[in-house]
């Protein structure tokens, strides 16, 4: 009795489901995001939301690759300086209103206001007088952004930019509804007075829990657009997004945890996506003055005797790819194959040129000790507790110090003294000037402070060289300047890893991970 | 009364007592397991065998049979050297050898900073162009297994039983002393004086520990001194709420109330009436005390303020096992067995140790 | 007993002050502040936001701030939540910490009870050694180890509970957290409960009344269970109040929106409103529940006495 109840009411759930023919995806994501509000987030999984609640200028398709959006067409002037934006016409708010050009214009002039305060306003300060509106030395009006008419853009750059159009796609130049943004302030993005231009709207935000997002039927691709509803689940535990996944309660898993790889690759290998990212895992030197870590031929003893693919098979279970440059490969932009550190593969014998290395340097053996700095995580402990034990092979005797994040990541902001420490950067747009600009004298990411004037002066000699392949050239010199000062050295590049059901369509890996729900289906 | 202290009394009834002495000895051997396993264990518990990273639990010696001579090839092509069809008898494996070039001695290195060999030996003939390379098969025992970098399970799980019984040890004591004393004060002398004494726990109890553990790592350092500071600081909490309890209770007893008629000090009932028989639920609570001590230093490990590695400890031991259930359930199951049995052997150490205190059956 | 009470709630206030106010100036001298990510933010971005947030005011009058908010219930905006306030975060999240804490409480309470009961009267016995092994079992395995398997064995190898997630109507989805919180606790009671139970039913009265030849039930529920519970009641206090504020470990891994996690999250975010609030949560439960244990000592003892 009770079963054929069970059935009945299967039978009876399940053609409710065809009448309404609801497409639901439940997708993880690596966790909540702090606002909605596009111009108060900097991460990833903020970035994967917004962009399925906005359509910006120029979006990324199904392959990561920048395309028109809400702009249908673009021109740019000869010398590289105008970019004239032409909006489509079809173009939609999910409240209905048209998305015009002054909607645009609203928010570049939102996001370099300095009463936003936009952490990642710097993000769009190739604009021309960007940085001096933000930093509130200029007035809003001078910021090179001009509507000039409903469905015409334009903006004026400070400086050629070859990777405008890339940095457009970045979540900082999406759009905002004018109207609501005004009338409700900082509390627009509440749920039921969001009104958004993408592919999906906002229903409700559920902190811990959930996002739940319905297709917008104002879309002007809506009938394009597979799936009629979105769970955004954040997972702070990658291992319980693989549990959600294999029974069948997730359909798609952001991240896999690192530890369970082996048995991800066993009995889920169709599923397991793994796809080169555009992102480096690397360890700036310091040491303090008059150490022998600020001779740079140390530097390079260090990162020779770095194991590279024992940290990237063993520790990391093959979900990072051993690193031999700071741009990562595969990025647009740049010379042919990029610019690598070139060493013999076998350990000994990199480890006999790190000792004459040394040896020239006058650091003799077990003279010199150095501390290995890194925030907490299990893959940050292991990879750095396999440097140490590297670093040992060539009499360094290293030792580690973890610290927990906020306290780290303030350290290193401060300019905190420190031998050997860790960062990772991830592409925020295809371009290696994305990867190379960490490093110059001035930058708040240069944790190293390593001061070159030489590096500096070709840096500026990239950004202004408008001829695409002059710039790869240059920008080319100045990574081997680095690769050859060693202030950072590079040991792994970024995989992206998902989990994906089969059920998933238009799902494509890309150096991206760019994956917005609007090319998906459910089959 | 017999002339017998409390305390000989105590002992003499526990020696009797079959479990309590088993459960005793298990905790005394663990403690120098704790101790003296590491400096005897043949793997260093830091070091890292980068050719045996997460090889399962076995009685049988690494490497096997079939990868010894995939072993001897891989480092041969590595030192560049050609030869001959390798031996292998006993434990001892040569090879001859032939170049075109002198052999250098340094190619010895090769094989003495495998995980597979050790002792190699290179005997050149004149001229350097060939000669006969002998070595030992190094033989190890990863009877728990390792971890993800190749780290012994078992001298891991003997520091960490170092670490978490030391943690255990001064977290009872914490309590035992310090918890038990200000629980029986606050109870025995009530009024205005327990209520500021009881308030003094509560604001203790809702102040946040991460944040403190931080402070208390950025002033001091990181050392696992601050470690068992912060983790002794918050244990004895419970304990004094524990005794205050039954010291309400006790303190209407007619034994205490004939005690005070007959003009015995408040210290003298505090020591030989209240404490006494308070014990009972004492000592069981010192044997809950001790795990939730060791897994809370396995949450602040979690969260980067623990034991800092390559030291390790049970709880964050365990923390990694669970991490790593699917696929290397040994990196769980090993530490979490080792933790049962302490904690059963406290257990019946605790319930022995209790009934022989109880003074009702004296 | 009345006055007690309303004496007790009165104190409370000065507690929770001088609480509010160590946690306010502590947590400040901790390093890093709430926009320290892992991207350092710009220093002129950095200066505007904190201005925004009122960080770049002195410290007291902040604190004055604060206080004067609070006062009026107002727990201020999350820093790592914008889209928040920590009334927000607290609104949808404590009603799920209590729901699932106040269930395993209850359920732990009553089946550690029973087995601790059950295991002291037959003392030695098989029974006794099964519960107390199954009970150390309980307390060695910690929630971190419990909740992946329940989740994995239920939710992904049998399939009939969801492997995680959270429904207020589906009560499918509260079977697992509120098992794994409640193991733990069921141990505990149980040991503590039996150990209490065998002495006091070694005391005099009940020697006396099991004498008189009393069924044991009766002796057990009316004498020995009273005076047993002393030391239970003692750990539960406090252990009610963390249970109700919500587990960080059960919430992460089975993904439910209670306010455990907020308690790491804000400290390790340096989401100072949000450490505050949930600072303030935990000392109302605290000292609501010890209250709560003191009443109770007075009602199973005649003899606890408060003057």
């Amino acid at each position: 009795m009770a079963t054929g109840f069970g059935i009945a009411a299967a039978a009876l759930m399940l053609s409710a489901g065809f009448a309404s023919a609801q497409v639901t995806l439940n997708r993880g994501n690596d966790t909540d995001p702090a606002t909605l509000d596009h111009h108060r987030t900097s991460s990833v999984a903020e970035g994967r939301i917004m962009k399925d609640l906005y359509d910006g200028l120029v979006i990324q398709d199904a392959k990561g690759d920048a395309i028109p959006g809400t702009a249908e067409s673009w021109e740019v002037s000869e010398d590289g300086l105008t970019y004239t934006f032409k909006l489509r016409e079809d173009a939609k708010w999910s409240n209905g209103d048209p998305v015009t050009a002054q909607d645009f214009d609203f928010a570049f002039r939102r996001i370099m206001n300095p009463e936003t305060a936009a952490g990642y306003a710097s993000m769009l300060f190739p604009i021309k007088n960007a940085e001096a509106v933000a930093t509130g030395q200029m007035p809003l009006d001078d910021l090179g952004v001009r509507a000039i008419d409903d469905r015409t853009l334009e903006i004026t750059l400070g400086a050629p930019t070859p990777y405008f159009i890339e940095l457009l796609t970045h979540q900082t130049g999406l759009p905002l509804h004018r109207a609501s943004v005004e009338a409700n302030g900082d509390r627009y993005t509440q749920p039921g007075t969001m009104v958004t231009n993408g592919a999906y709207k906002l229903i409700s935000f559920q902190p811990n829990d959930r996002i739940v997002m319905e297709k917008n039927e104002h879309y002007y691709d809506a009938e394009n657009v597979q799936i009629d509803t979105i769970n955004w689940i954040p997972f702070e535990d990658r291992a319980t997004c693989l549990r959600r996944f294999e029974a069948g309660e997730v359909q798609i898993c952001s991240d896999v945890p690192g530890e369970q790889m082996d048995y991800v690759q066993q009995n889920l290998p169709d599923q397991l996506r793994i796809a080169p990212y555009l992102g480096t895992y690397y360890l700036p030197i310091k040491g303090a003055d008059g150490s022998p870590l600020k001779d740079a031929r140390v530097r390079q003893a260090i990162s020779l005797v770095i194991d590279r693919e024992f940290l990237a098979s063993e520790v990391w279970s093959e979900t990072m790819l051993p690193g031999y440059s700071v741009v990562p490969p595969g990025i647009v932009n740049y010379v042919e194959g990029g610019v690598t550190l070139d060493y013999p593969e076998d350990m000994l014998d990199r480890e006999d040129q790190a000792l004459a290395l040394l040896e020239e340097a006058g650091v003799t053996e077990g003279s010199l000790s150095v501390e290995l700095l890194y925030n907490t995580s299990e893959n940050n402990k292991n990879t750095m507790a396999a440097v140490a034990d590297m670093l040992g092979n060539i009499g360094i005797n290293a030792t580690l110090n973890e610290t927990e994040g906020a306290t780290y990541f303030n350290y290193l902001r401060e300019g905190g003294p420190f031998d050997i420490s860790r960062a990772g950067w991830i592409g925020d747009y295809n371009d290696p000037q994305n990867f190379l600009f960490l490093f110059g004298s001035e930058v708040r990411f240069n944790y190293s402070r390593w001061v070159s004037p030489e590096y500096d002066a070709i840096m500026v000699r990239a950004a202004a060289e408008t001829d695409l392949a002059e710039r790869a050239k240059v920008l080319a010199e100045a990574e081997a300047l680095l690769l050859q000062e060693m202030p950072i050295v590079p040991i792994l590049y970024y995989s992206s890893r998902a989990l994906v059901a089969d059920s998933i369509g238009g799902y494509e890996d890309n150096l991206m991970d760019a994956h917005a729900t609007r090319w998906l289906s459910v089959n | 009364m017999t002339s017998r202290s409390l305390w000989q009394d105590a002992w003499l009834r526990l020696r009797k007592n079959r479990a309590a002495v088993v459960s005793a000895f298990v905790l005394v051997f663990l403690g120098l397991v704790g101790i003296f396993g590491p400096m005897l264990s043949p793997h260093p518990y830091d070091r890292i065998y980068q050719q045996y990273v997460r090889v399962a639990p076995s009685l049988e010696a690494y490497p096997r049979a079939d990868d010894i001579l995939p072993g001897l090839e891989r480092e041969m092509r590595r030192a560049r050297l050609t030869g001959g069809e390798p031996e292998l008898s006993g434990s001892t494996l040569s090879v001859d050898l032939t170049s075109d070039e002198p052999i250098d001695e340094r190619v010895l290195r090769y094989f003495q900073r495998s995980d597979l060999f050790y002792a190699p030996k290179l005997e050149l003939a004149e001229g350097g162009l060939t000669g006969t390379l002998s070595m030992n098969v190094e033989r190890s025992y990863f009877l728990l297994g390792t971890d993800n970098l190749g780290r012994d399970m078992l001298s891991r799980i003997m520091i960490g039983v170092r670490i978490s019984l030391a943690i255990g040890l001064l977290a009872s004591a914490m309590a035992l002393v310090l918890g038990v004393a200000y629980g029986a004060i606050s109870g025995y002398l009530g009024g205005r004086v327990d209520s500021v004494m009881m308030r003094i726990v509560d604001i203790l109890y809702s102040l946040p520990f991460i944040f403190f553990v931080i402070l208390l790592l950025v002033f001091f350092g990181r050392s696992l001194v601050i470690i068992f500071i912060a983790i002794g600081a918050t244990e004895w909490l419970d304990m004094a709420r524990i005794v205050r309890g039954q010291t309400l209770s006790l303190k209407r007893r007619e034994f205490v109330q004939a005690a005070e008629a007959l003009g015995a000090t408040q210290t003298g009932i505090l020591r030989r009436h209240i404490i006494p028989n308070a014990l009972g639920p004492v000592i069981v609570f010192v044997t809950l005390l001790v795990p939730k001590a060791i897994l809370l230093e396995s949450l602040l490990s979690f969260l980067g303020l623990g034991v800092a590695d390559p030291m390790t400890s049970l709880g964050l031991l365990i923390s990694e096992g669970a991490a790593n259930m699917r696929g290397a359930t040994w990196q769980l199951i090993g530490p979490a067995a080792v933790l049962t049995v302490i904690l059963f052997a406290l257990n019946f150490l605790g319930d022995g140790l209790r009934d022989s205190l109880d003074p009702k059956e004296r | 007993m009345l006055g007690y009470t309303l004496r007790r709630l009165a104190g409370a206030i000065p507690t929770i002050f001088i609480i509010v106010t160590l946690t306010f100036f502590a947590i400040r001298l901790a390093p890093g502040g709430p926009f320290d990510l892992e991207r350092p933010l710009d220093p002129l971005i950095m200066a505007n936001l904190e201005r925004a947030y009122n960080l770049d005011a002195p410290l007291w009058k902040q604190y004055l701030i604060y206080l004067g908010n609070l006062i009026r219930g107002d727990l201020g905006p999350s820093f790592a939540r914008r889209d928040f306030s920590v009334n927000d975060l607290f609104a949808a999240g404590l009603p799920v910490s209590i729901m699932l804490g106040g269930m395993a409480l209850g359920l732990a309470a009553v089946l550690g009870t029973f087995f601790g009961a059950i295991a002291a009267l037959r003392q030695n016995s098989w029974i006794d050694t099964a519960i107390v092994a199954v009970a150390t079992l309980g307390i060695t395995t910690p929630n971190f180890v419990i909740a992946p398997l329940l989740s994995l064995f239920f939710g992904v190898v049998l399939g009939i509970l969801p492997a995680g997630g959270w429904s207020n109507a589906d009560p499918s989805f509260w079977v697992l957290p509120i098992v794994t919180l409640a193991l733990p606790q069921v141990a505990v009671i149980a040991r503590l409960v039996r150990g209490a139970t065998v002495e006091a039913l070694r005391a005099n009265h009940v020697r006396t009344a099991r004498a008189y030849g009393l069924p044991a039930r009766v002796v057990v529920g009316v004498h020995a269970l009273r005076a047993a519970m002393l030391p239970a009641v003692s750990y539960l206090g406090p252990t009610a109040a963390a249970l109700l504020t919500g587990s960080v470990v059960v919430e992460t891994i089975f993904g439910i929106p209670g306010i455990g996690r907020y308690f790491v999250q804000g400290a390790l975010g340096r989401d100072y409103t949000l450490v505050m609030g949930t600072v303030v949560v935990i000392a109302v439960f605290v000292v609501l529940f010890n209250l709560l244990v003191d009443l109770c000592y007075a009602w199973l003892d005649p003899r606890v006495r408060y003057d």
